[in-house]
């Protein structure tokens, strides 16, 4: 056994994955995908999407309710949360079919797949 | 499955093996927690069995670890990158363990544990305050900016901002729920369909044949919905970790 750096024998073995991986990726059609474009499949999106609608509007009902009882303002806050329910169900859904995720906030990233650093910030602070 | 004269939730029902109650807790040993240890220990087995003697030149145990870690590995890579590989051990196990619940449970007899709201909950409450927390982590309070959407005019945040906050906090809800209903929607079918089988024989024997051969289409559509499910669970934890890592 050689007791060289195991840091360096790694990082050797780290650039040979990388080419074999870079190799690969040119090899298949659909490259390196952005965020969520990975590996969905149209099944697996219809499986995610089903609930999506129901449970948003269950949840804004429940939550209006545990307000209502909490502020005591019968029937406002579970009638204001119904609709907002409604309105997330239907955001999520719409996010889900047009392949942005279930990303919260979304804004279109200009294809380019999330690498290295943490987070662009790209206008402010 | 279940007789015809068992009610077809019955499969459902939690066994105590080993009754333990320690300070009024019942914390027995009961049949969700003996799927649950198979389950782990069989992911065990085919881990380090596949990689006891790994060769260049894989077997079939090593070439079955290899791909779902390559899948996964791949999945985080291209929804997360890089960065998100610190959290690979986490979401294989995640993957692996739903998955194998899952198919175990498709053996007759056996027990699915995904089947139940707590367990799944257990699972996705885990991972929202997770991710929430890695968000918080990584960002501080920038990570709330991620509730005001950009490009969104002033006055339609006070409608845009509400919902967004609601859809994350649905996430454990849609997340746990998504995977308990599709397993219990699943196996109650089967139960039911087996059910028909008895009376409708008795009656004369070609009707009989009808739900068992129902339920046996029935039951590779549940092998597909077993892995899809514990993918669309494994690639929505990949999605809500994005999210949180590079707050688009």
């Amino acid at each position: 056994m050689d007791e060289r750096d195991p840091r360096a024998e790694l990082r050797d073995l780290e650039k040979g994955l990388e080419r074999a991986r870079q190799g690969r990726l040119a090899a298949s059609p659909r490259g390196r995908g952005g965020l969520g474009h990975g590996y969905q499949s149209g099944l697996a999106l219809a499986f995610r999407i089903g609930l999506e609608l129901v449970i948003a509007v269950v949840v804004g009902v429940g939550i209006g309710w545990a307000f209502d009882r909490w502020l005591g303002t019968r029937p406002w806050g579970m009638i204001l949360f119904f609709f907002l329910g409604v309105a997330t169900g239907m955001v999520n859904v719409y996010r889900a079919i047009s392949g942005m995720g279930m990303a919260i906030g979304y804004k279109q990233r200009g294809g380019t797949p999330p690498q290295g650093v943490g987070y662009d910030d790209e206008d402010d602070d | 499955m279940a007789v015809s004269k068992e009610n077809p939730l019955n499969q459902f029902l939690i066994d105590r093996i080993v009754p333990i109650h320690i300070g009024g807790v019942d914390a027995s040993f009961t049949n969700s927690a003996l799927l649950m240890i198979i389950a782990a220990g069989l992911i065990t087995l085919l881990i380090v069995g596949a990689t006891w003697r790994a060769a260049l030149v894989p077997g079939r145990l090593q070439s079955i670890s290899e791909m779902l870690y390559e899948f996964i590995a791949k999945m985080i890579d291209d929804n997360v990158g890089h960065e998100g590989l610190r959290y690979f051990p986490f979401i294989f196990t995640l993957f692996m363990f739903i998955l194998f619940g899952n198919l175990l449970g498709m053996i007759p007899y056996s027990f699915t544990f995904t089947s139940h709201i707590i367990v799944t909950f257990g699972m996705s409450i885990v991972i929202f305050v997770g991710v929430t927390f890695i968000g918080l982590w990584r960002h501080g309070l920038h990570f709330l900016k991620l509730f005001v959407p950009h490009g969104v005019p002033i006055g339609l945040l006070a409608v845009v901002v509400p919902i967004e906050v609601l859809s994350y906090f649905i996430r454990p809800m849609t997340l746990s729920i998504r995977l308990f209903a599709n397993m219990m929607a699943g196996h109650t079918m089967l139960a039911i369909f087996a059910g028909f089988v008895a009376p409708l024989g008795a009656f004369y024997l070609v009707p009989g044949l009808l739900p068992i051969a129902l339920d046996v289409a029935l039951i590779f559509l549940e092998l597909l919905v077993a892995v899809l499910q514990a993918y669309v669970f494994a690639i929505l934890t990949t999605l809500y970790l994005a999210e949180a890592i590079h707050l688009h």
